[in-house]
């Protein structure tokens, strides 16, 4: 099976830096997808060019085969980001703003976000303001946001790094359970995370992907010296 | 939503409502005051007319008379009154500089220059009198002034502007053979570089000299705003006469005046009524006006201020008037009933008479000599 | 008694009884000071959103060149105003200088840099990932703006108040274009300034009062509206 989303040879240049450097990856519909490595590696950069949010210097981005410019990108997928930041206005209208500007029924509206505060353990919480929750309250906020969207491909860049054990495991539930209908691409530091959420691994170093594969061979059995390393917690950028 | 707090969007609506309202309201409310239907007109004027309340009175007076006029005094000292006329920003002058209104004659920019009203300057200072200056003439008072100066035993304060009282300062200052710009230089002279009350004030504050206008010294003094005192007044030279000219509607600066309306306000001052105005202008407060009625003193040859009249009338004419008449012919324009015989041509016949006779005299006696 | 504690007096009670010409005079300063800032907010607040979320060249240079002005001194910009304004210069045909029209368009020059700084400072203040977090909600480049505009409202309603205060209370654009004509163009500086002139203490302290408590109610009316709303 071809995959939903993929890249060619991506190359991203900045401020003579190489953030990215010749990335070809690609992710599949109903799957998750994790991607490793230390930090300054390049995942951040990678998520947010898939996300449309940033423009490669060189390289595609092809959503069925066919190539993507960051706009498209933009409508096709949906980014939850490491610190997530809250419209200053109530939980309901949060989660709402996206279907709103596209152009969804009230009713509609009104349903998702029902469903989706649901995924992550929010009933109730439509009135709240959402600047004076908790931060793990709000991460879930954001998750619920990308959820109702029902976008093809969700990006999240550490899901769960700075949250206590009880809310993670919500987000985590909650990206077992979009995956279903999605491309989910995810970072993480997080490797026992990796291998429960993921079925395909990628390992970022320097910008370059080092090592990918299904997680039980990643994580027992790697092909890379440096991917070794990293699993030991031995690997220096 | 939270339903104890307004949001973002309700209040500000409700502040933009309220200001629209408040915006609407008062335009509303001043615009009752002023119906756009009225003619405007713009007078130019000096301070000292200004301060002294005059003004508001003749504006009331005159736009009763006439409801569809809105009339404007814009106080400024009399050079920039001028300047402010020539740009044509200004339908009119109410002035009194004469040396500085003939040349705005002449230049082209005024028309129809009539005097309507006078009075003196006065040189007041503190009751102390330090320069001794008392009872003088103002020659020898500038004399004293000066000297007790650069003794360090008297201040002078000028107005330093280019003001009709200061343009009389100078002359007066020449007159002693000296020049303004030397005297600047001099640590007793002082310029405020305001209207009348503020310098009347600075000089008060200082315990110095200055000259004023009778009406805006009485008026200060009687508010207490200053305790200086009267030391030297009425003579030839203290002389201070208010015209009113219009702008010359043929002048390219000026084709968007009003000059029908500044015919009628000149004529109105002229008028008995207008005349009424001065003689009765700070008489309950004062005893007696603080502005004579030029053209009422020509009729009935009597001044309120106290003058000999016949003596006044010529002090009036050598010091204010342009080639033998307040506005010499050419400077005359669709100015019908306004130069009638009230004018001096009494005075100019009796000396023309006495020239013929004169002369008849002296050719009767080379006659008898041959 | 002394002529300040008489000019209280005096002008507790000119306030009360709602003397006639004094609030004609305030009104009249209200009127043309709203209308000159909102005038200025035209093209102010769509020059600051250029400024704050747009990249072109020679930004900076703008940027501290509106900073300057901010404290231009009203008489400077009077009297440049007036030469532009004067029937025998070049705006000479509208007829403008001593009209109240004359003061509001002096009045919003006076004000623009006010505007245009605080508002890109309240726009470019508002935290840069809520634009990354609409765009990637699907948000137009225009929708982002909404977004940015609504974080900083507060931010620019007091930009406006900002500007209001200092076109109500300042003195030489009033005096220079509007001639402080009696029941025309005589605002509460003006006012403040002949009858101190003349001396009328009393009369200038209970202009003064109503100048500063206009002042000062809007400032609260607006702290309160921002309070209650957060």
């Amino acid at each position: 099976m071809s995959p939903h989303l993929e890249t060619h040879d991506i190359r991203r240049e900045y401020d003579s830096v190489l953030a990215l450097d010749r990335v070809s990856i690609g992710a599949h519909l109903g799957q998750v997808t994790t991607i490793v490595g230390v930090n300054g590696s390049g995942k951040t950069t990678l998520l947010k060019i898939l996300a449309g949010l940033d423009t490669p210097t060189a390289g595609d981005v092809l959503i069925e085969g066919h190539e993507a410019n960051p706009t498209q990108l933009r409508t096709h997928s949906t980014m939850v980001f490491q610190r997530s930041v809250m419209f200053g206005t109530s939980v309901y209208n949060n989660v709402a703003y996206g279907l709103r500007i596209g152009g969804v029924s009230s009713r509609e509206i009104s349903q998702r976000v029902k469903s989706a505060l649901t995924v992550v353990n929010l009933d109730g919480f439509e009135r709240r303001h959402a600047r004076k929750l908790s931060s793990g309250e709000q991460q879930r906020v954001a998750m619920a946001r990308a959820l109702s969207l029902k976008r093809d491909v969700l990006l999240i860049d550490e899901p769960t790094a700075n949250l206590d054990p009880a809310n993670a495991m919500i987000i985590e539930r909650a990206i077992k359970d979009s995956a279903q209908s999605r491309a989910v691409l995810l970072s993480t530091h997080n490797l026992p995370q990796a291998r429960r959420l993921s079925q395909h691994v990628i390992h970022l170093y320097k910008g370059r992907v080092v090592e990918e594969g299904e997680p039980s061979r990643f994580f027992t059995n790697p092909s890379d010296e440096r991917t070794k390393l990293f699993i030991e917690g031995e690997l220096q950028f | 939503m939270n339903r104890s707090a307004i949001t973002k969007l309700q209040a500000s609506l409700l502040i933009i409502v309220v200001i629209c309202g408040i915006a609407a309201g008062t335009y509303a409310y001043y615009s009752m005051i002023v119906p756009a239907a009225k003619t405007r007109l713009i007078v130019s004027t000096t301070t000292s007319l200004y301060e002294t309340g005059f003004l508001d009175m003749l504006k009331t007076k005159f736009e009763a008379k006439y409801p569809n006029m809105n009339v404007s005094f814009i106080s400024q000292g009399t050079g920039l009154a001028i300047q402010t006329a020539m740009r044509g920003d200004a339908d009119m002058l109410l002035v009194h500089a004469p040396s500085q209104e003939y040349p705005f004659l002449k230049g082209g920019y005024g028309v129809n220059r009539k005097i309507v009203a006078y009075n003196f300057f006065i040189i007041v200072g503190p009751s102390e009198d330090p320069a001794g200056i008392k009872g003088k003439s103002p020659s020898d008072a500038f004399k004293a002034i000066r000297s007790a100066g650069l003794n360090g035993t008297a201040i002078w304060v000028s107005r330093g502007d280019n003001s009709g009282t200061y343009t009389k300062e100078v002359s007066l200052w020449k007159a002693i053979g000296l020049d303004v710009k030397q005297l600047r230089q001099e640590k007793w002279y002082l310029e405020a570089g305001s209207g009348m009350t503020a310098t009347l004030k600075l000089a008060d504050e200082k315990l110095g000299y200055t000259l004023s206008d009778t009406a805006s010294y009485l008026l200060n003094f009687n508010n207490h705003n200053i305790v200086l005192v009267k030391l030297v007044e009425g003579a030839k030279s203290m002389l201070n006469v208010y015209s009113a000219i219009a702008d010359d509607p043929r002048n390219a600066n000026m084709t968007k005046t009003n000059f029908d309306g500044s015919m009628m306000l000149i004529k109105y001052l002229a008028s008995d009524e207008g005349q009424q105005l001065f003689a009765d202008y700070g008489v309950s407060q004062y005893g007696k006006p603080l502005f004579g009625p030029y053209l009422k003193l020509l009729q009935t040859k009597s001044d309120p201020l106290g003058n000999d009249p016949t003596q006044l009338i010529q002090w009036i004419s050598d010091y204010a008037f342009f080639e033998g008449s307040e506005c010499p012919q050419q400077f005359r324009y669709q100015a019908e009933g306004l130069y009638s015989t009230q004018t001096p041509v009494p005075v100019l016949l009796v000396s023309i008479v006495a020239g013929v006779e004169q002369r008849k005299a002296a050719a009767c006696i080379q006659s008898l000599k041959a | 008694m002394h002529p300040i504690i008489e000019g209280i007096i005096q002008a507790i009670n000119l306030i009360l009884t709602g003397d006639p010409e004094v609030f004609s005079i305030a009104a009249l300063s209200l009127y043309v000071s709203v209308l000159g800032t909102l005038l200025a907010c035209t093209w102010s607040i769509p020059a600051a959103l250029a400024l704050a979320l747009r990249k072109f060249q020679g930004k900076r240079i703008l940027k501290g060149l509106f900073n300057a002005f901010i404290g231009i001194p009203t008489v400077a910009l009077g009297l440049y105003l007036y030469l532009l304004l004067s029937r025998a210069g070049p705006l000479g045909y509208f007829q403008l200088l001593y009209t109240p029209n004359a003061i509001i368009i002096g009045q919003s020059a006076l004000v623009t840099p006010i505007i245009v700084s605080f508002a890109t400072g309240a726009l470019e203040s508002v935290d840069p990932d809520l634009r990354t977090l609409a765009r990637t909600l699907g948000a137009s480049d225009r929708q982002t703006y909404n977004v940015i505009i609504k974080e900083a409202f507060w931010g620019l309603v007091l930009a406006i108040l900002a500007a209001f205060n200092r076109a109500f209370a300042e003195l030489g654009v009033a005096m220079m274009l509007g001639g402080n004509i009696r029941g025309l163009t005589r605002v509460l500086t003006t006012a403040i300034s002949l009858e101190t002139a003349r001396g009328d203490i009393a009369l200038s302290i209970a202009l003064s009062f109503i100048l500063l408590g206009m002042v000062m109610s809007l400032s609260i009316a607006i702290n309160l509206a921002r309070k209650t709303s957060q």
